[in-house]
């Protein structure tokens, strides 16, 4: 017969064992989105393919930290974009703030300048606005903002989510998002009408 | 446009987020009824959103989920 201290200390251990899988399991099934998140943060497939894996490396380390049933995605996507700033994107970041159309209509109107309003049909629009251009559109924003606009309008998380994410007062990223938005928007109009 | 296509334009990232309040929501919709120029303006941002939404549809590098289940296991100290 077996102590029973000893008993519990192999129940312990198989539980956590069991856990730890269960995480790695539940992480890896989200790589995919973790990983199309990352492209659009960062500027080329090898950066974010090593951000990825840094990211899962130290998520594997910390799993403890993680609280089941919370949200995993957001856990994860926020080390990747500490490790993304830890990375020393602050640093090679420009200082002076682009002036920004204040408009939110500028990109349409634009459009509607160049070829009538019947341009910003959605038919029309799709000739125009290439993947390509939304792409390097997107890579021209100020990091700051771009991260906002990557986190909620291409990996869908929630205003809450990202502020948590980024550890940002939901206000900024409110804020962040608005004027990454309209940045996108100029950098797509100056793609766009050449 | 005059002023109230301007109000209207101010609203509009909000609407699409859908974190209007229930007076603002009326009043955008109010115009919206009535404002083509508005409401193509409307759609348009709105088909802008559904693009940026799927310009990430890149897939994962081929090689790239292995090497993340390989780090499965790492210990904390490591």
């Amino acid at each position: 017969m077996s102590e029973p201290s000893t008993d519990t200390e192999a129940r312990r251990i198989a539980t956590e064992a069991r856990d730890r899988a269960r995480f790695e399991e539940d992480a890896l099934a989200l790589a995919d989105q973790v990983y199309r998140v990352a492209r659009r943060l960062v500027g080329s497939r090898e950066e974010a393919e090593d951000l990825v894996q840094e990211t899962y490396a130290r998520a594997f380390r910390s799993w403890k930290s993680f609280t089941p049933g919370t949200n995993l995605r957001a856990w994860l996507l926020r080390i990747l974009t500490n490790l993304n700033v830890d990375r020393g994107r602050k640093i090679q970041r420009s200082p002076q703030t682009q002036p920004l159309e204040e408009s939110d209509y500028y990109l349409a109107n634009k459009l509607a300048s160049a070829g009538g309003e019947e341009v910003l049909e959605a038919d029309d629009v799709a000739e125009r606005l290439s993947q390509d251009s939304i792409v390097n559109a997107l890579a021209e924003i100020q990091p700051q903002f771009r991260d906002v606009v990557v986190l909620v309008d291409i990996g869908d998380f929630s205003y809450a989510d990202a502020a948590q994410i980024l550890d940002v007062p939901i206000g900024t990223v409110m804020s962040r998002l608005h004027r990454g938005r309209r940045a996108l928007k100029q950098h797509l109009a100056e793609g766009a009408i050449s | 446009m005059g002023a109230p296509c301007d109000r209207c334009e101010e609203l509009l990232q909000d609407f699409l987020d859908r974190t209007l309040s229930d007076a603002e929501w009326r009043e955008a919709e109010e115009h919206l009824g009535d404002c083509d120029y508005c409401r193509r303006r409307y759609r348009f941002e709105e088909t802008l959103r559904r693009y940026v939404r799927t310009s990430s549809v890149e897939r994962m590098p081929p090689g790239l989920m292995d090497k993340l289940a390989e780090l499965r296991g790492l210990d904390a100290t490591a």
